[in-house]
């Protein structure tokens, strides 16, 4: 039993519990820091901004209310109705009410007196005031003064740099989500040079896997998925949206202009093919094919997916409850939620049943192809169009032939039409008789009416073939958004309302034109927008660092978290704009950082102090996303497709994991070759089934829009490591390389594999562990060619080629070496 | 096999204090098993960290009566004509016009949105007073009938969801919109585990008796929801491979399997010495969890050990797996081994057409082996820890979809008014409660919501369904939800 356990345990539990419960009170009381989260947590359910569940006509979100209801009399808490409420023993008095289930602390207490003994100041909630940039000293990094201002304040020192290798490790996983091949390793501890680590970062930022790196998350926050979602869960044709999001991150396209293409790409004034594919964002949500399915109740279903979605991508805000009623904490409205809804009112869309195959993405070497095969229809239609004066000779002969003397045999219409007086006829009789002169009657243009049916036939058959995307189109009408009186989708009776920015934030003027998405998108974007530039910060920092500065990424209302260095979120956000919306900029400017770069091994008084690391006086240390720890397994064991973009892949699964799914049942069928060994990224994203080592590891089933994930430790992770085919190959095909190119003792085969798989030697220590290891399993499978032979049989990859019997022993004592190493923790950490 | 770091006695009670004060961001736990480890040492949904208020103390909030539930989930919903809510006057009133005054303004489904006429069909099946109770037990469930006396049947269930996705997820995680935690989930949280080598919450979908009109099935049913991904529920299917990835690849032994975990547990732990990250500790602990289920889930599917009468009780068919009769037997196993939570699910009750024939076939398939569990875990005295639900998602309506013949109708859905019963764990046996129309159309006396249900369902685990909640997208969010709910007394006993 290692004694550290016990003394870190002991020491950080009690700590922790003292700092949860027992922080002091500040002298001096910040609204947003210090009261705002106990008045939302206590008391703005029922004295909120929600009118309808408002009791006896008192708000505390708003001073002015406060005040004239002497709820509050600053300067003197006694006096105060809240102060004595809070204190009383009468459950009639006592507020919070015993049966709300909510309950002030001594110290929320004592708080709020204070509070109201120094005047009860109030502020505008954190994230609403425009972002404020801190001024830095010229020659500082901002990051790194900001985080050291805020340790000083909270008595912490920031921790050393982190040695080389775990550095180039961690960067390279953050940046790329691969790890740096054992060459990138040495060179990189060798190079002594002051810019051997920017050289490095700019050489991970140029890569072409920094965009897959990067589309990880976002994907996760716009909802990404290869199915419905609904009901029968069946496909929909989306992923050429997937590779437009790692394109965008590649070719560092701002951010803002990201957010125009997503909302908007249909209706830019520079609109083409590329922006149109970003407009795919619009169409990730839940569809349901199911056949008895109320249109109303998905109607309304769809505006709120797409409301959530902006309130979670953009703006950090839970608006989900606003469908329903007014948000019982933030100023979000019921009003709001159906007039940002309504800018969505135009896609065009099938409301219930199968969506549109979507728009042809030809890749570029096919582009050329279809252009041809469109001249060429053009060219045969305007061969056939040539011939219109031929034809309209030949038909005014007929038809006037005809109705002197009508042929016997013709079709009703056609016979009806004729009978007419010439002059009496309507403009449908005449086109039924030129319809059927032309395709019955008619010799001249036969060849050129059976080309044109040829090349349209030839285009579309190539279409066909050619992925497609859906995208988003406007429709010339849009649906009428009604807001739905407590959600009831039955119900007729609310208001209509058109298309408007959320009444709380500033917003510009439209003088009086209904906005429509390039307006939303203009408006997310825009200076103006308080939110924005901090949620996209936040979440980049995550990333980074395993955790945002406010810890709740996806709610920066009352009910979140207001970040402890304010300062930093701002800066960060304040640069993002400065800088044009740059994503790589802010990126290179967080990973160049020294707080980047620090270790992750927190010292006894760091865990005891900050045992969340919420003041990044460390780095964090964490279990990868589920997608890098397949990349990792399979470019050690050195199958890993490089290949960037493309349909989505079925790795190997287990039989009738798909069983339950229905309308159609069906099979699952997994790529073979080169698709077998493609990145996480691109795996087939079945929302009610998703791939069962993904969800082991944690991957959301994109249901929902996710700004963070989970991280469990959970046993079925152990279980997908050590049985999923994937990964028994991956060991097999790495042990392989191991007994080839690892040298020629069973020790420097083990330095070898160290550096490929942990990109470090091992110790003498766990030399000794793995060789023992191998010498068993060497002496297990030499007596049982049969079971080495079956072990070596996983998976599609070929074996070496002539292996004798001693041979296939030696790979599969080698195998479990390499599986082991896939199951250590230290394989799926980031540190 | 590796001994795990041994946590002194006095730790441990530290621990305790402290996850009774709620503190230490909610990594209490007693039970160190499947659920209950990670959440000891390690870290998983985050928004939950930011709140340290909002985590469970995983002990009840007062006695609770049952320690286990099973639930016997009858997706597609079940005519409660033809199995629960007996309607005598029916029969005089076939193929007459359902009056407009029942009606009221119920919407109807696409299905029979345009039908022209709402024709009444009364049961096929006939019905008789069964048990000292009296209870009215349709000829459809004779083996159920003779347990009468243990059935706490509930006739006035409602719901707003009208189509089957909505609706199995209204009763399922108490909101018909993806993403919420379920009833096992909640109860995972909520209590921790009672076993260490095995799920809390287990699911199993089982084999359809017929191929049609069968409903999807979703991990949504089953996921934990915004709670942490532990508390999900673990499918466990039929065949050689109960558990996903359970299996060793092919050439490994049990010996090789030991020895290679034990490498990386070794391995682990030096690690574990150079850095001190107790996220380690807690990914050894998962390997010997999953180590200890390799071996016990073999164990667990293997019936050599069943007695004779286990067969006599829950049918033949109980030993081919997957079926719904196997998956009953299995929960008792599983109730047996401290699973807290198991969710067997029957599909294809949807008859929308051709219900007298095609109703006869799902309650053949269910009626046995319910029967034979209630009768099993009863001579077991596990009936009074252990609650045993049986029903669907909502009801279906009296007047005939489709075809009209007395042998041959068939009825939408309802979700005004359906049938389920409960049976153990301090349930009222032998009562009926709530009451519905002569055309079981509305509900006239003593409603029970789907949130009541939920809200005593909790309660029966000591469980007050107000104060199990964690703050998620900022709201307090519990089981039962924002609107009013209650504990029903009446079903207790």
């Amino acid at each position: 039993m290692p004694r550290r356990v016990v003394i870190i345990l002991s020491s950080v539990f009690p700590l922790a519990a003292v700092l949860a419960a027992g922080a002091p009170v500040p002298a001096r009381i910040e609204f947003n820091r210090d009261v705002r989260p106990i008045l939302s947590d206590n008391c703005f359910y029922c004295h909120g901004p929600d009118a309808s569940h408002r009791k006896a006509k008192l708000r505390l979100d708003v001073r002015e209310v406060a005040l004239a209801k002497e709820a509050i009399v600053p300067g003197k808490p006694a006096d105060s109705e809240l102060v004595i409420r809070f204190h009383s023993n009468d459950p009639e008095e006592v507020m919070p009410p015993p049966d709300s289930n909510k309950k002030l602390t001594a110290r929320d207490k004592a708080v709020l007196e204070r509070w109201i003994a120094q005047g009860a100041g109030y502020q505008l909630h954190w994230a609403y005031e425009p972002p404020a940039k801190p001024a830095i000293p010229a020659d500082a990094n901002a990051i790194d003064s900001l985080v050291a201002r805020r340790l000083a304040e909270v008595g912490l020192k920031s921790s050393p740099e982190a040695d080389r290798r775990t550095l180039i490790r961690r960067v390279t996983s953050d940046l790329t989500g691969l790890l740096p091949t054992p060459e990138e390793v040495d060179a990189f501890e060798k190079d002594r040079a002051p810019d051997a680590y920017a050289r490095v970062v700019d050489r991970l930022l140029a890569s072409p896997h920094y965009g897959e790196r990067m589309a990880i998350g976002w994907l996760d926050v716009v909802r990404f998925a290869d199915t419905i979602g609904y009901h029968s869960d069946n496909p929909r044709n989306v992923w050429p949206y997937r590779d437009w999001v790692i394109r965008s991150f590649n070719e560092n396209k701002r951010f803002d202009r990201f957010t125009l293409e997503q909302i908007a790409g249909d209706l830019l004034p520079d609109a083409n093919r590329e922006t149109r594919i970003g407009s795919a964002f619009n169409r990730l949500l839940l569809t349901t094919e199911e056949g008895g399915a109320q249109p109303k109740d998905y109607e309304a279903r769809m505006l709120a997916d797409r409301v959530r979605a902006i309130g979670a991508g953009w703006l950090g805000q839970t608006t989900g409850c606003a469908q329903c009623h007014d948000h019982k904490f933030d100023p979000f409205t019921t009003r709001d939620f159906y007039a940002l809804g309504a800018f969505f009112a135009d896609v065009k869309e099938p409301v219930i049943g199968r969506r549109e195959e979507g728009m042809v993405i030809a890749p570029p070497e096919q582009e050329e192809k279809l252009a041809a095969l469109d001249r060429e229809v053009a060219a045969k239609r305007a061969a056939v169009a040539a011939l219109t004066p031929e034809f309209d000779a030949a038909e005014a002969e007929w038809v006037s032939a005809a109705t002197a003397q009508p042929p016997t045999g013709l079709p009703r219409a056609v016979a009806a039409a004729l009978k007419k007086d010439p002059d009496t006829r309507t403009a449908r009789d005449q086109q039924v008789l030129r319809n059927h002169f032309r395709t019955k009657v008619a010799t001249i243009g036969r060849e050129e009416l059976a080309a044109l049916t040829a090349a349209e036939q030839e285009r579309k058959t190539f279409a066909d073939s050619l992925p497609h995307c859906l995208v988003t189109e406007a429709a010339p009408k849009k649906r009428a958004v009604r807001i739905l009186p407590r959600g009831n989708f039955l119900d007729d009776t609310g208001e209509v309302v058109t298309a408007a920015l959320p009444g709380y934030l500033p917003r510009p003027d439209f003088g009086g034109r209904e906005p429509n998405r390039l307006d939303l998108a203009r408006w997310l974007v825009s200076r103006e927008n308080p939110l924005t530039a901090r949620v996209v910060a936040n979440r980049l920092w995550q990333q980074f660092f395993g955790g945002g500065l406010s810890r709740v990424a996806g709610d920066f209302g009352a009910q979140g978290e207001p970040p402890r260095n304010g300062a930093l979120l701002d800066w960060l956000a304040g640069e993002f704009m400065d800088r044009g919306w740059d994503v790589k900029h802010l990126v290179r400017t967080i990973v160049l950082s020294a707080t980047y770069r620090q270790t992750s091994v927190a010292t006894p008084e760091q865990l005891a102090a900050d045992p969340e690391n919420r003041e990044f006086g460390r780095q964090g240390r964490h279990r990868v996303e589920a997608e890098l720890v397949r990349d990792r397994a399979l470019q050690v064991a050195g199958l890993l497709s490089p290949r960037v973009g493309g349909p989505s892949v079925k790795p190997y699964q287990p039989d009738r994991y798909w069983e339950n799914l229905n309308f159609p049942p069906r099979d699952y069928e997994m790529d073979r070759g080169e698709a077998q060994y493609r990145r996480g990224l691109y795996v087939w994203w079945q929302r009610t089934f998703l791939h069962p080592a993904m969800l082991a590891f944690d991957a959301p089933s994109r249901e929902e829009c996710a700004a963070e994930r989970s991280r469990a430790n959970i046993p079925q992770q152990a279980l997908v490591l050590l049985n999923d085919p994937s990964y028994v190959e991956a060991a097999r095909v790495f042990a392989a390389r191991i007994v080839h190119e690892g040298g020629a003792t069973a020790d420097a085969q083990l330095h070898w594999a160290g550096k490929q798989a942990l990109q470090r030697t091992p110790s003498a220590s766990e030399t000794k562990t793995v060789s023992a290891l191998l010498e068993e399993h060497r002496r297990i499978y030499r007596a049982d060619p049969a079971a080495a032979k079956a072990l070596l049989a996983t998976g599609d990859a070929p074996l070496p080629a002539g292996l004798a019997t001693d041979g296939l022993a030696e790979l599969a004592a080698w195998t479990h070496v390499a599986r082991v190493l896939f199951n250590l923790h230290e394989f799926v950490t980031r540190d | 096999m590796l001994d795990l770091p041994q946590v002194p006695a006095a730790l441990k009670r530290e621990w305790l204090e402290l996850e009774t004060r709620r503190h230490f961001l909610g990594r209490g736990s007693k039970a160190l098993g499947w659920a209950g480890l990670a959440t000891i040492l390690g870290r998983s949904a985050p928004h939950l960290l930011a709140s340290t208020a909002a985590l469970p103390d995983q002990r009840p909030h007062f006695a609770p009566k049952a320690k286990r539930c099973i639930y016997l989930f009858m997706a597609g919903a079940p005519s409660q004509f033809e199995t629960w809510d007996y309607k005598p006057k029916l029969a005089a009133m076939f193929d007459k016009d359902l009056p407009e005054s029942v009606r009221g303004g119920q919407v109807l489904t696409g299905m029979t949105a345009s039908q022209a006429r709402l024709p009444v069909a009364p049961s096929f099946y006939k019905f008789a007073q069964m048990g000292k109770a009296g209870h009215w037990v349709s000829e459809l469930f004779p083996h159920t009938g003779k347990v009468a006396d243990d059935l706490c049947v509930i006739k006035s269930l409602h719901t707003e969801a009208i189509n089957h996705e909505p609706a199995i997820l209204s009763m399922t995680t108490g909101n018909m919109f993806p993403g919420k935690p379920s009833l096992g989930a909640w109860l995972a949280y909520g209590l921790g585990a009672i076993n260490e080598e095995l799920p809390t919450f287990v699911v199993m979908t089982s084999k359809m008796p017929v191929r049609t009109n069968v409903q999807a099935l979703s991990n949504r049913l089953w996921s934990s929801g915004f709670l942490p991904p532990e508390y999900a529920a673990v499918s466990l299917r039929a065949g050689n491979e109960p558990v996903l990835y359970l299996q060793d690849p092919k050439g490994v032994n049990r010996d090789v399997r030991r020895a290679m975990i034990d490498g990386v547990n070794d391995l682990n732990r030096q690690l574990f010495e150079r850095v001190g990250d107790p996220e380690i500790n807690t990914r050894i602990a998962q390997y010997e969890m999953a180590f200890r289920m390799q071996t016990s889930v073999p164990d667990l599917t293997d019936f050599s050990d069943e007695p004779a009468s286990t067969w006599e009780l829950y049918g033949e068919k109980a030993k081919e797996p997957g079926t719904y009769a196997y998956n009953c037997l299995m929960a008792r196993r599983l109730a047996e081994r401290g699973v807290r939570f198991t969710q067997v699910f029957l599909r294809t009750w949807d008859q929308h057409t051709v219900l007298p024939e095609r109703i006869k076939v799902m309650a053949g398939e269910s009626d046995q082996p319910t029967a034979g569990l209630l009768t099993d875990l009863k001579r077991r005295g596990m009936l009074d820890d252990t609650l045993v639900i049986w029903g669907g998602e909502f009801g279906r309506t009296v007047y005939s979809q489709g075809t009209l013949r007395p042998d041959n109708y068939g009825r939408d859905h309802h979700p005004r008014c359906f049938s389920m019963w409960m049976a153990g764990a301090g349930t009222k046996p032998g009562i009926s409660y709530g009451e519905t129309d002569d055309f079981s159309y509305n509900i006239v006396k003593d409603p029970v919501h789907i949130r009541d249900f939920h809200a005593t369902v909790l309660h029966q685990f000591g469980i007050d369904h107000n104060r199990l909640s964690v703050k998620f997208q900022g709201l307090d969010a519990k089981l039962t939800g924002v609107l009013p709910s209650r504990v029903i007394p009446e079903l207790l006993a």
